[in-house]
């Protein structure tokens, strides 16, 4: 219940309510205040007629303006595509290699293609391009298919085993399992373990040296330095896709793993692709 | 039939019946100040002159900075991140030098708040300032206090709107020039100065000039003294700044009360008289349009023009000056204990002086040791901290850094050797605006190599970079090292930058990292 009374010292009525003895005295407003408060009144009242504001069943009103956040976004998406138009044009009309020699135009591609990458490549490479078991790490510099940036786009531009293109890298190391003896399989492991780190059994190497020289050879290389025509990884490197160590060598022997990648022409276009290629050129291990 | 004295009153009053009519808004009182003349109106020309002076021709000034940078003397480009103030640059990252100047300003308020009362709000605030040079075009118009308050209450003749409308006009002017001051600070003013006339400036640019010359003309010259009553929080703020030893505006009530405009009659009746002969100068001449002998008041912004208007009145009186003037609240109390004879009787002039009719020694009077105290001189030292440390770190600042992000995804890259390959962002940051040539120098890590995309090196521990003036350049450099050298997880190493010229050199200390089986 709230009593006005006027008070005392300042001979103003009070609004009446009290807060642990504390009174408010009613002083009007100065008068620029209500004029100040009447201007937003009237600003708000223009601002709905002017601008989207009224809520209706199914939409809200448009306001005089026609003016849309979307539109907004709309234009500025189209200004940022004007602004980058140059650098496409040129991308475009230059191969990669090219690009990658001039600074302006690889710092573009090195941006664009990063953002590219982080939608449609991390899925399998990794969000740093670190890959994973069966995924390649593209920072290093061991390419099964080539590392130069010319290579490189044309990998993603048409896969690895990718059926429905007729220009995928192909290529199918035979499943050993069924071709040649269990002990052998664990001689040819010993001899590629060695080529690269100790073994448990030396003993193993010199006839698994021999097995090599039979089978593997034509493919891997006499030196097993690997063959980039068929995708064929260098057996003496420090990477390994499919695992390290005789185990894992052994199982990739006896039924080897086929990674597929899908080929991106057709759903990227050849300008994302080419920056693709640029920025994963530009990872580091890049040739 | 009822007599009419019978017929029952009903106890009933309308709701809005005048006596309990509230009003909806107080309509404002308009204030004449009447033109003062003395020392501190004198003191306020001069500070006006002053601060008016810096504003309108800071931006003007030039500073030779060489062909890679700006040549006005103070610019915020924000365009370009840059501040320049004479011969400092400030970059982004060292905007820490404006929270220390803002701590200065802040106790520099303190410190001048507790020594001289409100001489911000009085003197130096924009509001002050503008106010009074609008009011000068006012009284130029229209005329002293009593002119413009005839006009003011006259009918709406051709003079009257010949004046209005010239007074306005001028105050626009004024307000555009102050609006269009503003931006020559954030971009080069005489290239500006030509954009704005040709009406090809930015957007913003006109946008500035029109808030500000609607803020100056509405706040100067029409709600003056109502932007410090009540959009104003400092009056409250500074008020609660003051203590007992404080310089503020006071009517001396010792020796003005009572007061009365028949001195001569009322001492002829043997009552006692004060100095104040109620002439109501220090109220016409005052801008907030308030009676200093009402008390210290919120609204009260110590401009002193009363003290003017008081002392001209005492000085053709043949009184001492002083009737109302800059005194500290214990003085104040001394003066008025020995006027009331210790608060048991009200004010008696007589009290103050002597027989001959002089000031008696009882008086206190301000002295300059007053300013001289513990809470000044902590305000003292503190302000003096802050800017000796802000001075310290301005002439030891690098103006050649670098700055390095490790890559952390990968963290690290084992290479088909076995080596192992960490990344770094490298970014050269050339603070003066002449260009560098900056060598990058690895210390540290055995047998590790540098390679830099883009730049074509031998791979090395070392290489020079050309940095463009005034610029950052930011580098993307892969460090390797070959397995066996490798020591362990988690190795530190330096990145050095050096300009051979100059010799400036700073370093950061970066983490190599490897894999627990490469050891």
């Amino acid at each position: 219940m709230s009593t006005e009374h006027i008070d005392d010292v300042s001979g103003i009525s009070t609004t009446g309510h009290e807060w642990d003895g504390i009174k408010e005295l009613n002083n009007p407003l100065p008068r620029w205040w209500v004029i100040t408060f009447y201007i937003t009144i009237a600003w708000a009242i223009g601002y709905t007629i002017a601008y989207p504001a009224w809520p209706l069943l199914t939409s809200a009103t448009r306001g005089v303006l026609g003016y849309s956040s979307r539109n907004d976004v709309k234009n500025e998406l189209a200004a940022a595509e004007a602004a980058k138009g140059k650098y496409v044009a040129a991308i475009q009309a230059k191969t990669v290699s090219e690009i990658a020699a001039d600074d302006a135009l690889r710092e573009f591609a090195v941006a664009a293609g990063g953002a590219a990458f982080k939608v449609n490549c991390v899925q399998c490479h990794g969000s740093g391009a670190q890959g994973s078991a069966g995924f390649p790490n593209l920072n290093d510099d061991g390419w099964l298919w080539g590392g130069s940036a010319d290579q490189i786009q044309q990998t993603i531009m048409h896969g690895i085993r990718f059926a429905s293109d007729a220009d995928t890298r192909q290529s199918e190391m035979p499943a050993f399992g069924d071709i040649i003896t269990a002990e052998q399989i664990n001689q040819v492991s010993a001899y590629v373990a060695s080529l690269s780190g100790p073994v448990q059994d030396a003993s193993l190497i010199e006839p698994g040296a021999k097995v090599f020289a039979e089978n593997c050879v034509a493919c891997h290389g006499d030196k097993a330095k690997g063959n980039r025509e068929f995708g064929a990884p260098d057996l003496t490197d420090a990477i390994w896709l499919y695992g390290s160590g005789e185990t894992a060598i052994a199982a990739q022997v006896r039924a080897p793993k086929h990674g597929v990648m899908p080929a991106w022409i057709g759903r990227l276009g050849e300008t994302k692709v080419k920056e693709l290629a640029v920025y994963v050129h530009s990872l580091g291990g890049g040739e | 039939m009822l007599d009419q004295t019978q017929v029952e009153r009903l106890n009933a009053e309308a709701v809005n019946s005048a006596k309990i009519r509230q009003p909806l808004y107080a309509p404002r009182r308009k204030i004449f100040p009447k033109r003062a003349s003395g020392r501190f109106r004198q003191f306020k020309w001069l500070v006006m002159a002053i601060t008016l002076g810096i504003y309108y021709l800071t931006p003007w000034l030039r500073w030779d900075r060489g062909p890679f940078a700006p040549d006005q003397a103070v610019l915020l480009d924000l365009a370009n991140r840059r501040f320049y103030f004479f011969f400092i640059e400030v970059w982004p990252q060292e905007f820490y030098y404006v929270a220390g100047l803002l701590m200065m300003a802040g106790i520099g308020l303190f410190l001048v708040t507790s020594t001289v009362g409100r001489a911000w709000c009085g003197y130096t605030c924009p509001q002050t300032v503008w106010v009074d040079l609008f009011l000068v075009v006012e009284r130029a118009i229209e005329g002293d206090r009593n002119a413009r308050m005839k006009l003011d209450a006259g009918p709406w003749t051709a003079r009257k709107l010949v004046l209005r409308v010239s007074k306005h006009a001028i105050w626009l002017v004024i307000a555009v020039a102050t609006g269009g001051a503003w931006i020559f600070y954030f971009a080069d003013a005489p290239t500006l100065i030509g954009e704005v006339f040709r009406g090809t400036a930015a957007p913003v640019a006109f946008a500035t000039i029109a808030v500000l010359t609607a803020t100056t003309y509405t706040f100067g010259g029409l709600m003056r003294e109502q932007v410090c009553t009540y959009m104003c929080p400092w009056p409250r703020i500074q008020a609660a700044m003051l203590d007992e030893n404080s310089l503020t505006v006071t009517y001396n009530d010792w020796r003005g009360e009572p007061r009365s405009r028949h001195a001569k009659k009322v001492q002829a009746a043997g009552q006692p008289v004060g100095d104040c002969v109620d002439c109501n100068a220090c109220v016409a001449v005052c801008p907030m349009g308030i009676d200093i002998r009402d008390g210290q008041q919120l609204e009260c912004i110590t401009c002193a023009l009363c003290i003017d208007a008081c002392d001209g009145v005492m000085d053709k009186l043949g009184r001492e000056r002083g009737l109302i003037s800059y005194a500290t609240l214990s003085d104040y109390n001394a003066n008025m204990a020995v006027a009331t004879a210790g608060g048991s009787s009200p004010v008696n002039p007589s009290l103050v002086r002597t027989d001959e009719g002089k000031f008696s020694d009882k008086l206190a009077h301000f002295h300059i040791r007053k300013i001289f105290r513990l809470r000044t001189f902590v305000y003292l030292g503190a302000w003096s901290a802050v800017g000796l440390a802000l001075l310290y770190s301005l002439l030891t600042r690098d103006r050649l850094e670098v700055n390095v992000l490790h890559d952390r995804n990968p963290q690290f890259v084992t290479l088909s050797d076995g080596s192992i390959r960490n990344g770094y962002t490298v970014k050269l940051l050339n603070m003066i605006p002449e260009p560098r040539t900056i060598v990058v120098t690895m210390q540290g890590l055995h047998g590790a190599e540098m390679s830099v995309v883009g730049i074509d090196l031998p791979a090395d521990r070392s290489f020079a970079v050309p940095v463009e003036p005034d610029r950052l350049k930011t580098l993307k450099v892969f460090v390797r090292q070959p397995a066996n050298q490798v020591e362990s997880a988690a190795q530190t190493f330096k990145f050095r930058v050096e300009d051979k010229a100059s010799f400036e050199t700073d370093e950061y200390t970066a983490t190599f990292n490897a894999p627990e089986i490469a050891r």
